[in-house]
C-alpha cells in the first residue's frame, strides 16, 4: 500500500452551494427551532460557569442558553454578541472543544451542551433579519484609527464605535474581515458570515476604508496626526519559505485555501496533493484539497504527538480520508517541463529536546524517498510582521511587544491579534478578546472613562 | 413472578392498571385494542345525557421541551348515542371476561333518570358502574358532575339513588375540586357506595397564547376553564388519597379506593398502591403514548415486587400507610444535614447559588485545597482547564438547617444526600410540647428560652 492509499476513502461528492451561493455548505447545519430548544433545555444553567470561564471573551453562555429556552433570541444574541462583537465567526470557528464545550460539566459522563451551534443558533437568528442591536455610542468628539480588519481589528472598532469613538478601519484587501474572509474555509464559515460582521461595524457607524495599506512609519505618523489613538491588528505574514530546491513550485496555503474560498473553480485539478505542516491551516488545506477531488497525503517532520492541530482537527481529517505521513522531511519539490512530479522527502528520528521543549527531529542519512504527486502545498506556519520592524515598534520574538492593556512601546498606539501572540495560540476568539482589551485602554486613555460607565471593566465576570 | 392480579371490591381484573373514563375508553373497538395490549381493567367513558362537543378540546403543559407534563380538557361526556355505547359494551365483556368493565355515568339529578340508565347498564354485563361526580367543565353548569360532587348532600342522594336500585358495584368518582375531600366522600358512603375513585380533573385555564393573546385551547376566539390532569397532578392526587386513607370513617367503611392523577409509569402507580389503592387508572400518559405503555407498567411493577419480596399486589397495598403523620406528630428533634459526594460532584453550583440565594447560606465554594473562595474569576485566564481548578461546593454541616434544597436541585443522582445526624435533644412533636409546655408555643419569649435550654441556634 503506498502512502496514498487509505483504506476507506469516503465517497467524495461534488462540491454543493450553499443557499446563499457559496461553494461547499457549512459541515455543521444549522440547528433547527426543535433542536436549539432541546439543546438549550440540556443545559443546566450552571452557576458561574465554567463553559463562560473557558471562553476567552467570557460570553455568558449560560444566560444566552437560557433565553434561547425561553424563545427570547434577540436577548440571546444580544448577551452573545455584548461579550464578543464576532459571536457569528467564533459559533463557527472556535475551537469549541479546547475552550467552551471542554469544560461542560457535562462532558465529564455524557456529552457537552452544543455550545457553538447553539450561539450560531441565536445569532444567525438576529442576523439574518438584519436586526440592529446596538447604536454607536454618544459621541465624544475623539477619533481612532484601526489598521487591519480581521477580528482584532472588528471587535476593537466596535466597541469603541459603542463607546462614541469616531472610528475609522484601514483594510489593505479589496474585503473587510481578514482570516474570517480570506483565511477560514467555507466548509466552517462562508464569506457572507464575515460580511455580515463587516456591514454590522458599518451600521455602528465605523468608516470602513478596503485597498488602504499601511505601508510605513510615515503612514503610521500621518495616522497619529488625524487619530488620538491607533489600534494596530495588523496580523501574520505569508507562510515562510522553506529553502529547498523546487520551493517556487509550492501553493502558499493560506492562498490554496482563499482560492478554494472565492473562486474554487481556478483550483488546478490535482489527483494526488501533498501537505507539508501539520497545524490547523494544514488540515484545512488539506480538507479543501481533498474535498475537491485529490487524494491528499499530510507531511510532518515530527511525529503525532507534536502536532499543532487540535486532536478533534486531525480526527476531522482523518475521517475525511486525508492519509498522514510523521518523522518525513520535504527536501525538494521535483517537476518535470514546469509541472509538479513529487516530493523528495528524508526520513526523520527524534533526538534530543529542542528550544521549544519537543524533540527535535534529525534526518536520516541515505532515506530519502520520492512521494508521487502533482501538487505540494506549504502550511508551515505564518512569517512574523515585517511591518511592525518598518513602524519602528520593540518587537519580542518577532512579535510586537505589548504591555497588559496591548499599549505597544510606541505613545498612542495600541495592537493585539496574531501579530501579538507571542503566548498562547493565535485564534479568532482570543483576537477578539485583545480588540476588547485595547479599545478599554484606548477609552480610558482618552480619559472619556464616563462613557460607558463600568462595562469598559474588560471581562468582568458577569455572574458574580 | 409476583400476582399482579387484584380483587377489587368483588370485581377481578389480571392487574390494577385500568384504563380511567376518558377519551381511551370511547368506543367498543378502542376498549378491545387496550385489552389486547394488555389492561387489567376499562371504565367506559361517560354516558348520559345528549351533548355536543367543540373543537380545540385540549391545551397541553410543556416544560423545557417535555410535553403534556399536564392536560387540560374541554371535552364533554360521551357524544356518541346511548344505545350504540350500551351495545359495544357488552360486545367488550363478552370478549374479555377476565378483564375489570366498568361503566362511567352522569345523569341528570333525578332518581328516575338513574334508575333508567342503571338498569340498562345491568344488562350489559358490565362489572360496575362508577358515578362521575367530578367532571368540572360543561357538564357542572347543567348540575351534572362537579355540582354534584362539590356538594355532599348531592352526593349522597344520587348515589343512593343508584345502590338502592342496582346490586351492580358502584364506585363514586370524586372530585379533587373541594376544599375538604372527605366530605364528599363521607357522604358518598352515607349515600352506600362500594368503593371510591379520586382524583377527576382539576379546573384549570391552561394558559395564554402570546402571540395571539387567545386563551389556550381557542375555541373559535374564546376559550374557557377545562379539567386538568397528567403529570403535573399526582401529588395532589397522593395527598387527597392520604386523606381519605387515614380518615377514620373511611377506614371504617372497608372500601376500597381506586387511586388516579397523573400515573405515567409502573413506578407511579407503585406509590398509589402504597398509599392505599386497591387499583389504578391511566388516562393522560395512554393519550400521549398510547396503549402499548401497559407492558411495562405490568413488566416494571412485577419486578419490582419482586425485588421487594412481595408476592401479591395485596402485600403492597397500604404499606407506606403508617408513616403518614399530621405536622403535629413529627419529630421536632430529627435532624438532617446535606453531605456533598465530591467525587460524584460535577460542579454546576446550582446548590450553591440556591443555598446562597434563598435557603440559609451554608454552603462554600472551597478550593481543592480547602480554602473558601468567592464566586468570580480571572477574565485573563481561560480554556478548558479552568474546569479543573474550579472551586467545589462543601456543606457548612454547622449552620445547615436540613432543608434539603440543595439536594433537589443538584442534577446528579445520589451527589447529595440528606443524612440523618444526632440532634442532642430529646425526641418531642409539636403536640406533645404544646401540651406539656403551652407557652413555648405561644409566646416568643418562651419559646426563645426553650431555644436556650435545649439548644435550638436559629442561624
Amino acid at each position: 500500500m503506498t502512502a496514498f492509499e487509505h483504506p476507506s476513502a469516503p465517497d467524495l461528492s461534488a462540491p454543493t452551494q450553499s443557499s446563499s451561493g457559496s461553494t461547499w455548505q457549512e459541515l455543521l447545519p444549522p440547528m433547527s427551532a426543535h433542536e436549539a430548544a432541546v439543546e438549550a433545555n440540556r443545559c443546566l444553567y450552571c452557576y458561574d460557569a465554567p463553559c463562560l470561564q473557558a471562553c476567552p471573551t467570557h460570553i455568558d453562555i449560560p444566560t444566552f442558553i437560557r433565553k434561547i429556552g425561553t424563545g427570547n433570541l434577540r436577548g440571546s444574541a444580544r448577551t452573545i454578541l455584548e461579550a464578543n462583537f464576532l459571536g457569528g465567526t467564533c459559533a463557527r470557528v472556535c475551537p469549541v472543544q479546547e475552550l467552551c464545550e471542554g469544560a461542560c460539566v457535562l462532558g465529564k459522563d455524557h456529552t457537552p451542551i452544543q455550545i457553538g451551534r447553539l450561539q450560531r443558533y441565536a445569532v444567525d437568528h438576529v442576523q439574518e433579519r438584519g436586526v440592529q442591536l446596538f447604536q454607536p455610542g454618544t459621541p465624544t468628539g475623539k477619533s481612532v484609527a484601526v489598521v487591519g480588519s480581521g477580528p482584532a481589528g472588528i471587535s476593537a472598532a466596535a466597541e469603541l464605535a459603542k463607546a462614541g469613538h469616531a472610528v475609522t478601519l484601514l483594510e489593505k484587501r479589496e474585503q473587510a474581515g481578514g482570516l474570517s474572509t480570506y483565511g477560514i474555509v467555507s466548509l466552517r464559515e462562508p464569506i457572507e458570515i464575515a460580511q455580515r460582521e463587516v456591514q454590522a461595524l458599518i451600521d455602528l457607524g465605523v468608516d470602513v476604508q478596503t485597498g488602504r495599506e499601511l505601508t510605513g512609519k510615515a503612514d503610521l505618523d500621518i495616522l497619529l496626526h488625524d487619530h488620538d489613538a491607533v489600534f494596530l491588528a495588523l496580523g501574520l505574514g505569508a507562510v515562510p519559505a522553506m529553502g529547498v530546491p523546487g520551493e517556487e513550485h509550492l501553493i502558499d496555503g493560506l492562498d490554496f485555501i482563499e482560492q478554494a474560498k472565492l473562486h474554487p473553480e481556478t483550483l488546478l485539478y490535482s489527483l494526488k496533493t501533498v501537505v507539508i505542516g501539520a497545524g490547523n491551516t494544514a488540515i484545512d488545506a488539506a480538507t479543501m484539497a481533498r474535498r475537491a477531488g485529490a487524494e491528499v497525503l499530510v507531511v510532518y517532520r515530527r511525529t503525532e504527538a507534536e502536532m499543532t492541530a487540535y486532536r478533534h482537527e486531525y480526527e476531522f481529517a482523518l475521517h475525511e480520508g486525508i492519509a498522514f505521513t510523521f518523522l518525513t522531511q520535504p527536501v525538494e519539490v521535483v517537476s518535470h517541463g514546469g509541472k509538479v512530479t513529487g516530493l523528495k522527502c528524508v526520513k526523520m528520528a527524534l533526538g534530543a529536546p529542542d528550544a521549544s521543549g519537543r524533540p527535535r527531529p534529525q534526518p536520516v542519512p541515505g532515506s530519502e524517498f520520492i512521494l508521487d504527486c502533482d501538487q505540494v502545498i506549504s502550511a508551515i506556519g505564518q512569517e512574523k510582521p515585517d511591518l511592525a520592524k518598518l513602524l519602528g515598534l520593540e518587537l519580542e520574538g518577532g512579535y510586537i511587544k505589548v504591555n497588559h492593556d496591548l499599549q505597544t512601546s510606541l505613545p498612542r498606539v495600541w495592537a493585539g491579534g496574531d501579530g501579538v501572540r507571542l503566548r498562547g495560540s493565535a485564534s479568532t476568539v482570543m483576537a477578539v478578546q485583545d480588540g476588547k482589551i485595547a479599545a478599554a485602554g484606548i477609552h480610558a486613555a482618552l480619559g472619556a472613562g464616563e462613557v460607558g460607565g463600568g462595562k469598559w471593566e474588560v471581562g468582568t465576570p458577569q455572574t458574580s | 413472578m409476583a400476582d399482579l392480579s387484584i380483587n377489587f371490591a368483588g370485581i377481578r381484573a389480571p392487574n390494577p392498571f385500568w384504563l380511567a373514563s376518558a377519551p381511551p375508553t370511547n368506543t367498543g373497538a378502542q376498549v378491545i385494542r387496550a385489552f389486547e395490549h394488555g389492561w387489567g381493567g376499562a371504565v367506559w367513558k361517560t354516558i348520559g345525557p345528549p351533548v355536543l362537543n367543540i373543537s380545540n378540546r385540549y391545551g397541553g403543559l410543556s416544560i423545557g421541551g417535555q410535553r403534556l407534563l399536564a392536560i387540560n380538557n374541554v371535552e364533554l361526556i360521551s357524544d356518541r348515542p346511548i344505545e350504540v355505547n350500551l351495545r359495544e359494551i357488552a360486545e367488550v365483556k363478552r370478549l374479555f371476561p377476565d378483564r375489570a368493565l366498568i361503566v362511567s355515568a352522569m345523569v341528570d339529578a333525578d332518581p328516575l333518570a338513574w334508575r333508567e340508565i342503571v338498569m340498562r347498564i345491568e344488562d350489559t354485563g358490565a362489572d360496575g358502574i362508577e358515578l362521575n361526580y367530578g367532571c368540572p367543565q360543561g357538564m357542572s353548569e347543567r348540575g351534572m358532575g362537579a355540582a354534584v360532587g362539590q356538594v355532599p348532600e348531592m352526593c349522597e342522594l344520587n348515589t343512593y339513588w343508584v345502590t338502592s336500585v342496582t346490586k351492580l358495584l358502584v364506585i363514586v368518582k370524586l372530585t379533587p375540586n373541594v376544599t375538604h375531600i372527605v366530605d364528599p366522600a363521607h357522604a358518598a358512603l352515607k349515600g352506600g357506595a362500594h368503593a371510591l375513585s379520586l382524583i377527576n380533573t382539576i379546573n384549570s385555564v391552561m394558559s395564554v397564547d402570546l402571540d395571539t393573546l387567545q386563551i389556550t385551547p381557542n375555541i373559535g376566539g374564546r376559550g374557557t376553564h377545562g379539567g386538568y390532569a397528567g403529570p403535573a397532578v399526582k401529588p395532589i392526587a397522593l395527598n387527597m388519597l392520604s386523606e381519605l386513607m387515614t380518615d377514620a370513617e373511611v377506614l371504617r367503611s372497608g372500601v376500597p379506593i381506586c387511586g388516579m392523577g397523573g400515573i405515567v409509569t409502573w413506578r407511579d402507580a407503585a406509590e398509589f398502591l402504597l398509599l392505599g389503592a386497591g387499583a389504578v387508572q391511566v388516562c393522560t400518559a395512554a393519550m400521549h403514548y398510547g396503549y402499548r405503555i401497559v407492558e411495562d407498567m405490568i413488566d416494571g411493577l412485577s419486578n419490582w415486587m419482586d425485588d421487594k419480596g412481595f408476592a401479591s399486589v395485596g402485600d403492597v397495598v397500604g404499606r407506606s400507610l403508617p408513616q403518614l403523620s399530621t405536622f403535629g406528630q413529627l419529630d421536632l428533634s430529627y435532624q438532617a444535614v446535606a453531605r456533598i459526594d465530591p467525587d460524584k460532584c460535577i460542579q454546576c453550583n446550582l446548590c450553591y447559588v440556591a443555598c446562597n440565594d434563598t435557603a440559609h447560606q451554608c454552603i462554600d465554594l472551597t478550593t481543592p485545597g480547602g480554602l473558601r473562595v468567592d464566586p468570580g474569576f480571572d477574565p485573563r485566564v481561560n480554556g478548558k482547564a479552568v474546569a479543573d481548578t474550579r472551586p467545589m461546593p462543601v456543606v457548612r454541616e454547622a449552620d445547615c438547617v436540613g432543608c434539603a434544597l440543595c439536594a433537589n436541585v443538584c442534577p446528579v443522582d445520589h451527589c447529595i444526600t440528606m443524612v440523618s445526624v444526632p440532634s442532642g435533644r430529646e425526641s418531642v412533636t409539636w403536640d406533645e410540647l404544646s401540651a406539656r409546655q403551652p407557652a413555648v408555643t405561644q409566646q416568643w419569649g418562651a419559646m426563645e428560652a426553650y431555644r436556650e435550654d435545649v439548644g435550638i441556634e436559629i442561624h
